[in-house]
């Protein structure tokens, strides 16, 4: 078995699955963490939806680069959902919701309509829960979410604070003179980054598994916002690793594989969690 | 030396307005307690002294304070409670008003953090988690928060909603330690008690409003009266 994955990994395109899987694991957990904190985990789930939207137009449009109309429409949409999830006629969870079904309801409609492709099916369910793709990058794709990467951990590291304040205490901060309107669009805008980085590897109906899994597991264990933060990047990190060596070795979809184990670590953490209760 | 002064301030929100012809003064020094059923404005007041919503018409000045410099106890809310950080971190958070775009805290700060602590009586908690901690002491964890945001004011809403009797004095006891040592108190409360105990002055809001000093308060027949016998 070692020597298959040994050979396996000869091949530069599994070592790049496993760059990207592994970066895009250790972002969307960090981001996580606030986002299961701040009551978000749906906006994780409507923006992944408006990035499938957006994946059906560029498909639509047989565009060579995805990114460039993918992005933008996530980021534009993030921003927006932030918005009226504040003070609107529409509360929060039902615009999210709106937007989320509309947009995958016109991704699919755009698709069926005008696709050239011969497998229609095939591509949507690959869009949907992750196809080949991660397995199938070019080098300019791995630079890109390498950049954009780097860019979410620096971001990151440089707010950390700030995203801590926001997350914990909005009045406060507020109070504070602390721009939680800028913190809060940073965060929607770095959520919509990830969530586009991650549709190559798991997805878009399986995006949310991964910004929250990790931290709902690092939840269980850990007591103090760094400690959750670190664990949560571990975990990600370990299981998206695990999942895509597994799915190699298995043939099963790479997706599917990385979310079934994070599940899996999840219940481990639950486990781990209860026991240190009762000690 | 007045702190804070309000000069026939309306308030309200989107143009309505909840009270009005406002005028007080608050002195570097005093504790004030403001009073008032729900839905009088108490809040808005709040918003409106901490320069977050604008007076609809008057105005509320500061001299030699900021509004950011003002340390703000606001009410838990739901996702607080368990919410996953050390009391350490919390207490730290006070000093974001100071740091701007810096990105950590500096080690004067984290001194002092751990001093403002010592000062509400929870000293060895630092590495404690928040969520663990009863009401009363996340609420004192909070408090210490704010000490961290100001030297001079404090401004504290409902600071001992859904404490027990016990926590509740213990919560009055510091709050009146820290005005002793100086500190300027702005407190919301609906509970008159408290208020007369340890008050220097007394605003009420709603249909009459009242400002004047604790025993002029007593005296006034505004609001409710604590019964003579207590």
């Amino acid at each position: 078995m070692l020597n298959t994955l040994l050979t396996y990994l000869s091949y530069p395109f599994v070592r790049y699955a496993l760059i990207v899987g592994v970066l895009i694991a250790l972002c969307s957990s960090l981001l996580g963490v606030t986002l299961v904190l701040k009551r978000f985990s749906f906006i994780g789930d409507g923006l992944s939806h408006v990035a499938f939207g957006a994946m059906a137009i560029a498909a639509v449009l047989n565009m060579t680069n995805r990114m460039l109309i993918v992005l933008p429409i996530t980021v534009v949409c993030a921003v927006l959902l932030l918005r009226t999830g504040q003070n609107s006629k529409i509360k929060g969870d039902a615009a999210i919701a709106m937007i989320s079904v509309g947009a995958l309801a016109f991704g699919y409609l755009l698709m069926s309509m005008f696709s050239t492709s011969a497998n229609l099916s095939g591509d949507v369910c690959g869009a949907l829960f992750g196809s080949t793709s991660i397995l199938t990058l070019t080098k300019t794709e791995v630079w890109l979410c390498l950049i954009l990467s780097a860019a979410v951990l620096l971001l990151f590291t440089l707010f950390y604070h700030r995203i801590f304040d926001v997350t914990f205490d909005e009045n406060f901060s507020r109070a504070a003179g602390t721009h939680v309107e800028a913190a809060n669009l940073m965060i929607a805008v770095i959520t919509a980054v990830i969530i586009v980085l991650a549709m190559n590897l798991v997805g878009s109906l399986l995006i949310s598994a991964l910004i929250i899994f990790p931290a709902l597991s690092a939840m269980r264990i850990f007591r103090s916002f760094l400690s959750v933060t670190l664990c949560a990047a571990v975990v990600s990190v370990t299981c998206a690793f695990l999942g895509i060596i597994i799915s190699i070795l298995a043939g099963t979809p790479v997706g599917s594989t990385v979310v079934a184990v994070d599940v899996a670590a999840f219940a481990l953490c639950a486990l781990i969690g209860d026991m240190r209760y009762k000690i | 030396m007045p702190q804070i002064i309000c000069e026939n301030a309306s308030l309200g929100y989107e143009g309505r307005p909840i009270v009005k012809d406002l005028n007080f003064t608050v002195n570097a020094g005093d504790y004030l307690c403001i009073l008032g059923e729900n839905g009088s404005g108490k809040s808005t007041l709040m918003k409106t002294i901490l320069n977050l919503t604008p007076p609809l018409a008057g105005s509320i000045r500061m001299e030699g304070l900021k509004p950011t410099e003002i340390g703000y106890l606001p009410q838990q809310t739901q996702v607080q409670r368990d919410f996953p950080a050390s009391v350490q971190e919390i207490v730290r958070s006070g000093f974001q008003g100071r740091c701007g775009l810096r990105p950590f805290y500096t080690r004067e700060e984290k001194a002092l953090a751990d001093r403002n602590l010592e000062r509400i009586g929870m000293e060895g908690f630092a590495k404690r988690s928040y969520r663990e901690l009863s009401g009363g002491q996340q609420q004192r964890v909070l408090l210490a928060r704010a000490l961290c945001a100001t030297q001079k004011c404090l401004l504290l809403d409902e600071p001992v909603s859904g404490l027990d009797p016990k926590a509740t004095a213990q919560m009055y006891e510091i709050i009146s330690g820290l005005h002793r040592e100086g500190i300027t108190v702005i407190m919301i409360s609906h509970d008159l008690s408290a208020a007369l105990d340890d008050a220097t002055h007394v605003l009420h809001i709603g249909e009459r409003i009242f400002f004047g000093t604790r025993e002029e308060y007593l005296h006034s027949g505004v609001g409710f009266q604590p019964r003579k016998e207590d």
